[in-house]
């Protein structure tokens, strides 16, 4: 190459979905960071219920009513199923660190298994409390 | 440094659609990515169709068909034609698989969709440039480090642990695994990739090799070795049914059994 020129190189394309099929190892995956991500929102808000609770009456009865309205309580039913889905992937993590677990048909029932049991456990948790 | 999108002069235009064969009752739609470096346009998609009762049963063979038939420009890379070779790695119909043994009647999607393979600098069109992946590759020595003096004849293994190489000699370096992995598409610049970890571990278990403690100590450092998340994109995707996480799991312990 005498008198090549330099060229800016394209990347080729990745975004998951778009040209990357999604796939239960990548979904699992993501799925543990959004939750984790999300969990750390939840718990802001439930430090503010409880810190509301320290002040005066009116105050904790305004906070009091939104965390218990309707929106409060789809926040919290998403929280406790993003709870569920972090501890069981974090399991499921914990077992793969230990070297098990680790061929791909495990691997995925074990992904799949976290998906359906935040959803069972969360379900019970909601029957229960 | 995370990106969810294509850079500005990667975003993908809509190409060329070739003509349609004349007759044939099997003709199937491919979708190729394109990029051209030499008229400064972007990367684009062109469309081609192609009757698959004329010709070969493998991604590869419409490939060849294309550019023997259709478009001579098309460019690949190919050789050997049966997935030992590991040069027509690409993603095809969204997963990383080598084109020369993945079948056509494996994709069920009605548009067969061929793109490099992700996140990696493109130097013409299904080419990615691989000089960082070899130079990863290169970076963990992969070769046998001895101290003793050489024997009279070879370095002598018993079967066992030859056996233990099983699953890990195969890999042909075809990057489809590194360049399935989010964590690579993302850190690559530091991360080596489960390819080039696949290799490390192949020879930190090899009995012959005596340099486990210095290949691990290079190792042993938050991006090189730990990006990886246990995703198993790569393991989903390696067209020689290797399984790279696994090799990396075991690295990872005996990093924790060496401090214990």
């Amino acid at each position: 190459m005498a008198e090549s020129k330099r060229v800016e190189r394209p990347l080729s394309p990745f975004m998951i979905g778009q040209y990357y099929r999604p796939q239960i190892t990548s979904i699992s995956s993501i799925l543990t960071r959004i939750t984790g991500n999300a969990l750390a929102v939840s718990a802001i808000l439930a430090v503010w219920w409880l810190m509301a609770a320290t002040g005066t009456p009116e105050h904790f009865e305004a906070v009091n009513w939104f965390m218990t309205s309707f929106i409060g309580d789809v926040i919290f039913t998403l929280t406790t199923l993003g709870i569920w889905y972090h501890y069981l992937a974090g399991m499921r993590h914990l077992y793969f660190d230990s070297g098990r677990g680790l061929e791909l048909e495990t691997a995925e029932k074990l992904g799949i298994a976290c998906m359906i049991g935040s959803v069972v456990l969360t379900l019970l948790t909601i029957i229960i409390v | 440094m995370v990106q969810f999108s294509l850079p500005k002069n990667s975003k993908i235009r809509v190409g060329k659609t070739w003509p349609k064969p004349a007759d044939g009752k099997n003709v199937r739609k491919f979708q190729i990515y394109r990029w051209e470096p030499e008229d400064g346009e972007n990367p684009r998609v062109d469309t081609y169709f192609v009757d698959l009762d004329k010709c070969g049963p493998m991604v590869l063979d419409v490939l060849i068909k294309i550019k023997n038939e259709i478009d001579p420009t098309l460019t690949f890379r190919r050789s050997c034609r049966e997935g030992i070779c590991g040069s027509c790695a690409m993603n095809i119909d969204g997963r990383n698989t080598l084109a020369c043994i993945f079948g056509i009647d494996e994709i069920k999607t009605d548009v067969v969709k061929i793109y490099p393979l992700p996140h990696m600098p493109v130097v013409k069109d299904l080419i990615p440039d691989l000089t960082h992946f070899y130079a990863q590759h290169a970076s963990i020595m992969p070769w046998l480090e001895t101290k003793t003096n050489r024997p009279e004849k070879e370095w002598r293994q018993s079967i066992e642990d030859r056996k233990k190489l099983d699953g890990l000699y195969e890999c042909v370096m075809c990057a489809s695994c590194s360049t399935s992995c989010p964590s690579y598409w993302w850190n690559s610049d530091e991360y080596l990739g489960p390819a080039a970890l696949l290799h490390a571990y192949r020879w930190i278990i090899d009995s012959r090799d005596e340099a486990t403690g210095e290949r691990l100590d290079q190792l042993e450092d938050p991006f090189k070795l730990y990006r990886c998340h246990t995703i198993m994109n790569c393991t989903k995707t390696c067209p020689k049914g290797l399984n790279p996480a696994k090799s990396i799991a075991e690295i990872k312990k005996m990093m924790v059994n060496r401090h214990v």
